[in-house]
Protein backbone atom coordinates (compact mmCIF):
# COMPACT_ATOMS: atom_id res chain seq x y z
CA UNK A 1 0.00 0.00 0.00
CA UNK A 2 1.61 3.28 -1.12
CA UNK A 3 -0.63 5.06 1.88
CA UNK A 4 1.87 4.64 4.40
CA UNK A 5 4.01 7.11 2.91
CA UNK A 6 1.68 10.10 4.02
CA UNK A 7 1.07 8.92 7.21
CA UNK A 8 2.74 10.72 9.89
CA UNK A 9 5.27 9.83 12.15
CA UNK A 10 3.83 10.45 16.10
CA UNK A 11 6.29 10.12 19.37
CA UNK A 12 4.62 8.33 21.82
CA UNK A 13 4.84 9.59 25.64
CA UNK A 14 3.66 6.82 28.16
CA UNK A 15 3.02 7.39 31.74
CA UNK A 16 3.98 3.93 33.36
CA UNK A 17 2.03 4.81 36.62
CA UNK A 18 0.58 6.95 38.09
CA UNK A 19 2.54 9.70 40.02
CA UNK A 20 5.33 9.63 37.74
CA UNK A 21 5.36 11.82 34.45
CA UNK A 22 5.20 10.63 30.70
CA UNK A 23 8.28 9.39 29.29
CA UNK A 24 9.28 9.48 25.53
CA UNK A 25 9.36 5.23 24.72
CA UNK A 26 10.11 5.81 20.36
CA UNK A 27 7.50 6.67 17.65
CA UNK A 28 5.71 5.15 15.06
CA UNK A 29 3.18 5.83 12.04
CA UNK A 30 -0.29 6.31 11.93
CA UNK A 31 -2.75 8.06 9.93
CA UNK A 32 -4.33 10.25 12.72
CA UNK A 33 -4.28 10.93 16.42
CA UNK A 34 -7.02 8.29 17.37
CA UNK A 35 -5.36 5.66 15.43
CA UNK A 36 -1.55 6.70 16.85
CA UNK A 37 -3.13 6.34 20.39
CA UNK A 38 -4.49 2.54 19.15
CA UNK A 39 -1.11 1.72 17.94
CA UNK A 40 1.21 3.10 20.61
CA UNK A 41 -1.38 0.97 22.96
CA UNK A 42 -0.26 -2.20 20.23
CA UNK A 43 3.13 -1.34 20.28
CA UNK A 44 4.33 -0.17 23.24
CA UNK A 45 1.85 -1.36 26.10
CA UNK A 46 1.73 -4.78 25.41
CA UNK A 47 3.38 -5.58 28.41
CA UNK A 48 1.92 -3.84 31.09
CA UNK A 49 4.13 -0.33 30.55
CA UNK A 50 1.45 2.05 30.77
CA UNK A 51 -1.90 3.90 32.16
CA UNK A 52 -1.68 6.71 30.13
CA UNK A 53 -0.83 7.15 26.59
CA UNK A 54 0.25 10.78 24.80
CA UNK A 55 0.73 11.12 21.21
CA UNK A 56 2.45 14.40 19.56
CA UNK A 57 3.32 14.86 15.60
CA UNK A 58 7.12 14.28 15.30
CA UNK A 59 6.43 17.60 13.08
CA UNK A 60 5.82 19.49 15.78
CA UNK A 61 8.84 18.65 17.90
CA UNK A 62 11.27 21.86 17.44
CA UNK A 63 14.23 20.34 18.51
CA UNK A 64 18.13 21.95 19.64
CA UNK A 65 20.55 22.02 16.87
CA UNK A 66 23.67 19.34 17.15
CA UNK A 67 25.99 22.71 15.71
CA UNK A 68 24.89 24.83 18.94
CA UNK A 69 25.67 22.48 21.48
CA UNK A 70 28.81 23.74 22.63
CA UNK A 71 27.04 26.97 23.24
CA UNK A 72 23.99 25.54 24.50
CA UNK A 73 25.65 22.97 26.80
CA UNK A 74 29.27 23.20 27.81
CA UNK A 75 29.09 26.51 29.98
CA UNK A 76 27.25 24.25 32.88
CA UNK A 77 29.79 21.87 32.84
CA UNK A 78 32.50 23.86 34.79
CA UNK A 79 29.68 25.11 37.16
CA UNK A 80 29.24 22.90 39.56
CA UNK A 81 27.99 24.96 42.53
CA UNK A 82 24.52 24.83 40.73
CA UNK A 83 24.45 21.14 42.13
CA UNK A 84 22.66 21.25 45.37
CA UNK A 85 25.24 19.16 46.87
CA UNK A 86 26.67 21.38 49.14
CA UNK A 87 23.71 20.65 51.64
CA UNK A 88 23.63 18.66 55.16
CA UNK A 89 20.51 16.78 54.01
CA UNK A 90 18.91 15.03 57.51
CA UNK A 91 18.54 11.30 57.02
CA UNK A 92 14.71 12.16 57.83
CA UNK A 93 14.23 13.84 54.83
CA UNK A 94 14.82 10.61 52.48
CA UNK A 95 15.50 10.55 48.97
CA UNK A 96 14.80 13.78 47.55
CA UNK B 1 -27.49 -30.93 29.07
CA UNK B 2 -24.32 -31.45 29.39
CA UNK B 3 -23.44 -32.34 25.31
CA UNK B 4 -25.52 -28.96 24.73
CA UNK B 5 -23.14 -26.95 26.95
CA UNK B 6 -19.67 -28.75 25.51
CA UNK B 7 -21.51 -27.86 21.42
CA UNK B 8 -22.02 -24.09 23.04
CA UNK B 9 -18.35 -24.36 24.61
CA UNK B 10 -16.90 -25.27 21.27
CA UNK B 11 -18.68 -23.58 18.81
CA UNK B 12 -17.35 -20.29 20.94
CA UNK B 13 -13.89 -21.84 21.04
CA UNK B 14 -13.95 -22.65 17.26
CA UNK B 15 -14.89 -18.93 16.82
CA UNK B 16 -11.69 -17.88 18.55
CA UNK B 17 -9.56 -20.65 16.94
CA UNK B 18 -9.88 -19.83 13.71
CA UNK B 19 -10.24 -16.27 13.67
CA UNK B 20 -6.82 -16.55 15.36
CA UNK B 21 -5.18 -18.58 13.07
CA UNK B 22 -6.62 -16.44 9.85
CA UNK B 23 -5.23 -13.32 11.31
CA UNK B 24 -2.21 -14.63 12.52
CA UNK B 25 -1.40 -15.60 8.48
CA UNK B 26 -1.28 -11.74 8.51
CA UNK B 27 1.59 -12.05 10.46
CA UNK B 28 4.65 -10.39 9.10
CA UNK B 29 2.90 -9.21 5.74
CA UNK B 30 0.81 -6.54 7.31
CA UNK B 31 0.86 -3.48 5.26
CA UNK B 32 2.25 -1.55 7.78
CA UNK B 33 4.37 -2.33 10.56
CA UNK B 34 2.23 -1.07 13.37
CA UNK B 35 -0.67 -2.71 11.91
CA UNK B 36 1.23 -5.93 11.54
CA UNK B 37 1.46 -6.00 15.20
CA UNK B 38 -2.09 -4.89 15.86
CA UNK B 39 -3.63 -7.77 14.00
CA UNK B 40 -1.12 -10.31 15.61
CA UNK B 41 -1.95 -8.83 19.25
CA UNK B 42 -5.62 -9.56 18.17
CA UNK B 43 -4.68 -12.77 16.62
CA UNK B 44 -3.10 -13.72 19.97
CA UNK B 45 -6.18 -12.82 21.97
CA UNK B 46 -8.60 -15.24 20.21
CA UNK B 47 -5.94 -17.61 20.82
CA UNK B 48 -6.03 -17.28 24.53
CA UNK B 49 -9.77 -17.39 24.65
CA UNK B 50 -9.78 -20.54 22.48
CA UNK B 51 -7.68 -22.07 24.78
CA UNK B 52 -9.76 -21.10 27.99
CA UNK B 53 -12.50 -22.43 26.06
CA UNK B 54 -11.30 -25.34 24.55
CA UNK B 55 -9.49 -26.74 28.34
CA UNK B 56 -13.44 -26.03 29.55
CA UNK B 57 -14.63 -27.94 26.60
CA UNK B 58 -11.91 -30.78 26.78
CA UNK B 59 -13.26 -30.99 31.01
CA UNK B 60 -17.19 -31.45 30.01
CA UNK B 61 -16.10 -33.84 27.72
CA UNK B 62 -14.11 -35.91 30.20
CA UNK B 63 -11.94 -39.31 29.24
CA UNK B 64 -8.36 -38.37 27.98
CA UNK B 65 -9.56 -34.96 26.60
CA UNK B 66 -7.08 -32.29 26.37
CA UNK B 67 -6.98 -28.59 25.05
CA UNK B 68 -4.48 -30.05 22.53
CA UNK B 69 -6.32 -32.78 21.14
CA UNK B 70 -9.37 -30.47 21.11
CA UNK B 71 -7.89 -27.86 18.61
CA UNK B 72 -5.48 -30.11 16.68
CA UNK B 73 -7.09 -33.81 16.58
CA UNK B 74 -10.60 -32.67 15.14
CA UNK B 75 -11.58 -32.54 12.12
CA UNK B 76 -13.61 -30.16 9.85
CA UNK B 77 -17.03 -31.60 10.43
CA UNK B 78 -16.61 -32.08 13.93
CA UNK B 79 -15.63 -28.03 14.02
CA UNK B 80 -18.35 -25.56 14.95
CA UNK B 81 -16.76 -21.95 13.96
CA UNK B 82 -19.42 -19.39 12.08
CA UNK B 83 -18.39 -19.84 8.28
CA UNK B 84 -17.83 -16.26 8.08
CA UNK B 85 -14.27 -16.71 10.02
CA UNK B 86 -12.84 -19.24 7.96
CA UNK B 87 -13.28 -17.26 4.98
CA UNK B 88 -9.62 -16.40 3.34
CA UNK B 89 -8.58 -12.88 4.44
CA UNK B 90 -8.01 -11.26 0.87
CA UNK B 91 -7.23 -7.94 0.87
CA UNK B 92 -6.87 -5.66 3.66
CA UNK B 93 -10.13 -4.02 3.59
CA UNK B 94 -12.00 -7.83 3.36
CA UNK B 95 -9.85 -8.51 6.62
CA UNK B 96 -11.46 -5.27 8.26
CA UNK B 97 -14.35 -6.01 7.28
CA UNK B 98 -14.49 -9.15 8.47
CA UNK B 99 -12.94 -8.28 11.65
CA UNK B 100 -15.79 -5.24 12.13
CA UNK B 101 -18.63 -7.57 11.46
CA UNK B 102 -17.91 -10.34 13.43
CA UNK B 103 -16.31 -8.32 16.32
CA UNK B 104 -18.92 -5.95 16.85
CA UNK B 105 -21.30 -9.66 17.46
CA UNK B 106 -18.78 -10.79 19.37
CA UNK B 107 -19.13 -7.86 21.44
CA UNK B 108 -23.17 -8.50 22.59
CA UNK B 109 -22.17 -11.92 22.51
CA UNK B 110 -20.06 -11.46 25.18
CA UNK B 111 -21.38 -8.71 27.06
CA UNK B 112 -24.68 -10.95 26.95
CA UNK B 113 -22.09 -14.08 28.74
CA UNK B 114 -21.41 -11.82 31.44
CA UNK B 115 -24.19 -12.63 33.09
CA UNK B 116 -24.59 -16.88 32.13
CA UNK B 117 -25.35 -18.74 34.48
CA UNK B 118 -22.74 -21.06 33.82
CA UNK B 119 -19.79 -20.28 36.05
CA UNK B 120 -16.77 -21.11 33.25
CA UNK B 121 -18.49 -19.85 30.83
CA UNK B 122 -18.87 -16.24 33.25
CA UNK B 123 -15.56 -16.26 33.73
CA UNK B 124 -14.70 -16.66 30.45
CA UNK B 125 -16.28 -14.11 29.14
CA UNK B 126 -15.13 -11.46 32.36
CA UNK B 127 -11.64 -11.88 31.26
CA UNK B 128 -12.59 -11.37 27.16
CA UNK B 129 -14.86 -8.73 26.88
CA UNK B 130 -12.03 -6.04 27.79
CA UNK B 131 -10.46 -7.93 24.96
CA UNK B 132 -13.30 -8.21 22.73
CA UNK B 133 -14.29 -4.21 23.41
CA UNK B 134 -10.89 -3.00 22.10
CA UNK B 135 -11.30 -5.42 18.92
CA UNK B 136 -14.62 -4.00 18.59
CA UNK B 137 -12.89 0.15 18.81
CA UNK B 138 -10.36 -0.86 16.47
CA UNK B 139 -12.10 -2.39 13.70
CA UNK B 140 -14.84 0.13 13.58
CA UNK B 141 -12.01 3.02 13.87
CA UNK B 142 -10.39 1.13 10.50
CA UNK B 143 -14.15 0.15 8.61
CA UNK B 144 -14.50 4.45 9.20
CA UNK B 145 -11.14 5.25 8.03
CA UNK B 146 -11.13 3.22 4.73
CA UNK B 147 -14.91 3.85 4.09
CA UNK B 148 -13.97 7.57 4.25
CA UNK B 149 -10.59 7.66 3.19
CA UNK B 150 -9.33 7.34 -0.38
CA UNK B 151 -11.64 6.58 -3.48
CA UNK B 152 -9.83 2.88 -3.72
CA UNK B 153 -10.16 2.31 0.13
CA UNK B 154 -13.98 3.21 -0.13
CA UNK B 155 -14.55 0.69 -3.10
CA UNK B 156 -12.31 -1.90 -1.54
CA UNK B 157 -14.31 -1.76 1.87
CA UNK B 158 -17.48 -1.37 0.33
CA UNK B 159 -17.26 -4.76 -2.10
CA UNK B 160 -15.54 -6.64 1.12
CA UNK B 161 -18.91 -5.63 3.10
CA UNK B 162 -21.46 -6.64 0.08
CA UNK B 163 -18.91 -9.93 -0.47
CA UNK B 164 -19.53 -10.94 3.42
CA UNK B 165 -23.12 -9.93 4.52
CA UNK B 166 -24.42 -12.99 3.02
CA UNK B 167 -22.12 -14.71 5.68
CA UNK B 168 -23.32 -12.72 8.95
CA UNK B 169 -26.90 -14.44 8.97
CA UNK B 170 -25.65 -17.37 10.50
CA UNK B 171 -24.28 -15.41 13.59
CA UNK B 172 -28.08 -14.67 14.77
CA UNK B 173 -29.86 -18.48 13.53
CA UNK B 174 -30.77 -19.93 16.60
CA UNK B 175 -30.91 -23.80 16.67
CA UNK B 176 -31.76 -26.54 19.33
CA UNK B 177 -28.33 -26.17 20.80
CA UNK B 178 -29.05 -22.63 20.89
CA UNK B 179 -32.08 -22.74 22.39
CA UNK B 180 -31.61 -25.21 24.93
CA UNK B 181 -28.63 -22.58 26.09
CA UNK B 182 -30.45 -19.65 26.12
CA UNK B 183 -33.35 -21.80 28.22
CA UNK B 184 -30.89 -22.81 30.78
CA UNK B 185 -30.00 -19.25 31.24
CA UNK B 186 -26.37 -20.23 30.17
CA UNK B 187 -26.26 -18.95 26.74
CA UNK B 188 -27.21 -15.77 24.55
CA UNK B 189 -30.62 -14.61 22.76
CA UNK B 190 -29.21 -14.30 19.22
CA UNK B 191 -32.49 -11.88 18.50
CA UNK B 192 -31.36 -10.04 21.01
CA UNK B 193 -28.09 -9.66 19.71
CA UNK B 194 -29.04 -8.92 16.05
CA UNK B 195 -30.85 -5.82 16.67
CA UNK B 196 -28.00 -4.69 18.68
CA UNK B 197 -26.12 -5.50 15.77
CA UNK B 198 -27.81 -4.27 12.96
CA UNK B 199 -27.95 -0.75 15.58
CA UNK B 200 -24.35 -0.64 15.37
CA UNK B 201 -23.33 -1.73 12.06
CA UNK B 202 -25.74 0.96 10.82
CA UNK B 203 -24.40 3.63 12.47
CA UNK B 204 -20.65 2.58 11.89
CA UNK B 205 -21.43 2.24 8.01
CA UNK B 206 -22.94 5.82 8.42
CA UNK B 207 -19.90 7.19 9.37
CA UNK B 208 -18.42 5.44 7.11
CA UNK B 209 -19.98 6.65 4.35
CA UNK B 210 -20.61 2.97 3.35
CA UNK B 211 -23.99 1.46 2.20
CA UNK B 212 -25.41 -1.17 4.13
CA UNK B 213 -26.24 -4.12 1.87
CA UNK B 214 -30.02 -5.62 1.82
CA UNK B 215 -30.08 -9.75 1.95
CA UNK B 216 -32.52 -12.40 2.61
CA UNK B 217 -30.80 -14.73 1.46
CA UNK B 218 -27.51 -16.18 3.89
CA UNK B 219 -25.50 -18.70 4.37
CA UNK B 220 -25.18 -21.17 7.14
CA UNK B 221 -23.94 -24.83 8.20
CA UNK B 222 -21.08 -23.72 10.51
CA UNK B 223 -22.23 -24.20 13.57
CA UNK B 224 -23.49 -27.25 13.20
CA UNK B 225 -19.86 -29.13 10.99
CA UNK B 226 -20.96 -27.89 7.43
CA UNK B 227 -17.98 -25.65 6.42
CA UNK B 228 -16.35 -24.14 2.83
CA UNK B 229 -13.39 -25.71 1.27
CA UNK B 230 -11.58 -23.59 3.17
CA UNK B 231 -11.34 -24.33 6.15
CA UNK B 232 -9.98 -28.16 5.21
CA UNK B 233 -6.89 -25.74 4.16
CA UNK B 234 -6.72 -23.82 7.11
CA UNK B 235 -6.87 -26.87 9.39
CA UNK B 236 -4.08 -29.11 7.33
CA UNK B 237 -1.77 -26.06 8.15
CA UNK B 238 -2.92 -25.83 11.72
CA UNK B 239 -2.83 -29.05 12.59
CA UNK B 240 -0.26 -31.10 10.52
CA UNK B 241 3.03 -30.88 13.12
CA UNK B 242 0.95 -32.40 16.07
CA UNK B 243 -0.79 -34.93 13.95
CA UNK B 244 2.86 -36.03 11.95
CA UNK B 245 4.15 -36.05 15.34
CA UNK B 246 1.74 -36.26 18.55
CA UNK B 247 3.81 -36.53 21.08
CA UNK B 248 5.87 -33.57 19.89
CA UNK B 249 6.73 -31.15 23.19
CA UNK B 250 8.95 -27.50 23.86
Amino acid sequence: MSNKDNWKIWEVFIRSRNGLSHKHVGSLHAPDAEMAIKNARDVYTRRSEGISIWVVPSESITASSPDESEPLFTPADDKVYRHPTFYDIPDEVGHM
Amino acid sequence: MQNELLQYTLRLGDNALILGQRLAEWCGHGPILEQDIALSNIALDQLGQARMLMQYAAELKGGESTEDKMAFFRDVTEYNNLLLLELENGDWGKTIARQFLFDTYNYFLYTELLNSKDDQIRAVAQKAIKEITYHAQWSAEWVIRLGDGTEESHERIQNAINDLWEWTGEMFAMDAIDEAMLEAGIGADLNKIKADWHEKASMILDMATLEKPEADWFQSGGKQGEHTEYLGFLLAEMQHLPRMYPEASW
